[in-house]
């Protein structure tokens, strides 16, 4: 489809010095060489799929591990219009995962969030606990913040330290009874407060921010829901 | 990121992250033609517009795409499309503006393997960017190119000048220029975050 | 449209683009890549490697058509083989380790936009019988992922203390960040660029005797 504007534009160039080579010939070629890219392509991206299928559940199974320890399987939710709806198999969107422990009881919920950082987006993947009704611990699925200062998110164990926080919901307004904030370094008092890192400033709120937003959109909808996905059997 | 407003978008991309000295796209002219004042000028100014026009199409095409289900021919369509956009500005720009043509004529081809232009494409899809998001991205970057390539003239022909050991002359001496700007570029990182 | 051309396959055609054109160092072709993501040395060598690749496959196929291309078409037709194994080496290297391709990101679809690759097509693998244009294409090739390596080794050495993920220093190395960062991957390319400089003054300078001291 694309071949008639570059078609033109190299004959421009030379049909001054060449003898004309009829333009019959020139689509023809260029529709050969269409079609063998198009089927390498297709071929590739057909042999590819389950590979990267497998590559990027594996990924996402080692995040949830990481931030609901224990969790051997899972299930990935969606939320819309207040509805928790199981996720097909091969959607692209999963939004919330329910990690559950080898007998099939649920350990965890875990959930994927993102805020502007220093250097661009920092996003997360963050475990709920409803048992103490807060956030475990989070794993950084990707950013792009300073090394050295902003990957202290990562290996502080100040920060770490921060967790569990309070995500308790407030039945009554249908948000957090606290909301979670980051505070200047040294100066968390509550257990939704998170501590900033001193030369990581921003990077922190980040996170503060990203938990604060996720949680806030997620947890009031999802929680009425936590008792039927308590076991992993109990509902398709 | 869909939810990022226009003015965010802007400046990000003019300062943050320049395409040039923080993303290292574009390096090819960035290097070539930052010799003097008068031909990095026009020369931004050129890339910015086909930016801007390759943004356009390139949003069309990712459109189609999708809906056709055949994202894997994206980078195909992609780099098709630009090299043939760059073509017809500059047919276009022959026929009704002579002038202009022949102050930018030059550059336009050296256009087409600038990987400023599909990097800008690219990652505007990558950052499912709308189609307001994607114009102001693409005239953020190309104001950021001339920006960089302006600045780098300008230095080279101060520098060109002065006395230098011989053997730093050239490249070497650009990339070094480049690394200063780069630094003093990232100051401007966290503009934005709160 | 085929030229009688010299298809005799010397120990140059392989070692140009190790050294005497070295497309990084001395012909400063495809430089994008070369300073965003050498980091790190393993992104590095994958970058390299996944670059040679597409360079090797689109000489092969360039040269075993280009008799069949006309000479109108033959940029239009060259970009698009290209960009075909580009889209492979994509899916390859996503298919391979997701790690790698989160770290390689967007580099490695533009790829396409390397002028390294359309120049050797274009002024190498057209004129020349498969054979020489492959043995040539690997020189380039290895060449490029050496030049990248080079870049890759100093700036993770120097900016995280470690090579290809291994801790060299132990805990007391405080790293010089800054060689990590962008400004980082041009300081180091232009101290390649000067020591290569001045070996090849060294050269002239020896082989004239000194006379030359003050060339150029």
């Amino acid at each position: 489809m694309n071949a008639n504007p570059v078609n033109t534009k190299t004959v421009n160039n030379h049909a001054a010095q060449q003898p004309q080579t009829p333009s019959s010939h020139m689509i023809a070629v260029l529709t050969g060489i269409a079609m063998l890219s198009g089927f390498l392509v297709v071929l590739t991206a057909q042999v590819t799929e389950p590979m990267i299928a497998e590559n990027q559940r594996v990924a996402i199974e080692a995040a949830i591990q990481q931030v609901i320890p224990g969790a051997v399987d899972n299930k990935k939710y969606r939320l819309s219009d207040g509805q928790l709806l199981l996720v097909q198999k091969g959607s692209k969107d999963p939004l919330i995962y329910a990690g559950y422990n080898a007998n099939g009881e649920l350990l965890g919920i875990a959930a994927e969030a993102g805020a502007q950082g220093y250097a661009g987006m920092v996003n997360l993947l963050y475990g709920y606990d409803p048992d103490c009704q807060c956030i475990r611990g989070f794993k950084v699925l990707k950013m792009a913040e300073t090394p050295g200062l902003g990957d202290k998110i990562i290996s502080d164990s100040n920060f770490q330290a921060n967790f569990p926080v309070d995500a308790t919901v407030d039945s009554d307004s249908g948000k957090l009874a606290n909301a979670i904030t980051t505070v200047k370094n040294g100066s968390k008092k509550n257990s939704w407060e998170i501590d900033a890192i001193s030369g990581a400033t921003v990077t922190s709120r980040a996170v503060g921010k990203a938990l604060n937003q996720s949680a806030q959109a997620i947890l009031p909808d999802l929680l009425p829901f936590i008792e039927r996905i308590k076991y992993k059997e109990a509902e398709q | 990121m869909p939810g990022d407003t226009l003015s965010f978008i802007f400046l990000n991309t003019i300062l943050a992250n320049n395409f040039v000295l923080a993303m290292f796209l574009g390096l090819c002219p960035f290097l070539g033609v930052s010799g003097k004042l008068n031909t990095a000028i026009p020369m931004g100014i050129a890339s910015a517009f086909v930016m801007l026009v390759s943004s356009i199409s390139a949003y069309a095409i990712n459109l189609a795409l999708v809906a056709l289900d055949l994202e894997f021919l994206r980078l195909i369509a992609y780099i098709t499309v630009i090299a043939s956009v760059v073509q017809l500005v500059e047919m276009m720009l022959k026929k009704y503006s002579p002038t202009l043509f022949r102050s930018l004529g030059i550059f336009l081809p050296l256009i087409t393997t600038n990987c400023a232009i599909l990097g800008l494409a690219l990652f505007q899809t990558f950052k499912e960017y709308n189609f307001s998001q994607s114009l102001t991205y693409a005239l953020g970057a190309g104001v950021g190119f001339t920006l960089a390539l302006t600045l780098m003239a300008g230095l080279r022909e101060k520098l060109a000048l002065s006395k230098l050991p011989g053997v730093s002359k050239g490249a070497a001496l650009s990339l070094m220029l480049g690394g200063l700007l780069s630094l003093a570029f990232m100051g401007f990182a966290g503009l934005g975050s709160n | 449209m085929s030229r009688p051309r010299d298809n005799t396959i010397t120990m140059e055609t392989f070692t140009e683009g190790l050294w005497k054109e070295n497309p990084v160092f001395v012909m400063l072709l495809g430089m994008c890549p070369v300073l965003a993501v050498t980091n790190s040395a393993i992104n590095a060598l994958a970058m390299g490697l996944a670059t040679m690749f597409v360079l090797l496959a689109s000489s092969i196929m360039v040269s075993m058509f280009s008799r069949y291309i006309p000479k109108q078409v033959r940029i239009a037709t060259y970009i698009v083989i290209i960009a075909t194994f580009v889209t492979i080496v994509d899916y390859v290297i996503q298919a391979i380790s997701l790690d790698l391709y989160n770290a390689l990101g967007a580099f490695i679809q533009l790829i396409v936009a390397n002028c390294m690759i359309l120049g050797r097509a274009e002024a190498y693998a057209s004129k020349y019988k498969p054979l020489k244009a492959i043995v040539n294409g690997l020189g380039m090739g290895l060449g490029f992922t050496l030049a990248l390596l080079s870049l890759g080794v100093v700036r993770e050495i120097l900016g995280a203390g470690s090579l290809f993920g291994i801790s060299l220093f132990g805990d007391q190395f405080q790293p010089w960040v800054v060689m990590v960062l962008p400004a980082g991957g041009f300081l180091v390319l232009g101290t390649w660029l000067l020591l290569f400089d001045w070996i090849k003054q060294r050269q002239i300078v020896l082989e004239t005797g000194g006379k030359e001291t003050h060339a150029r």
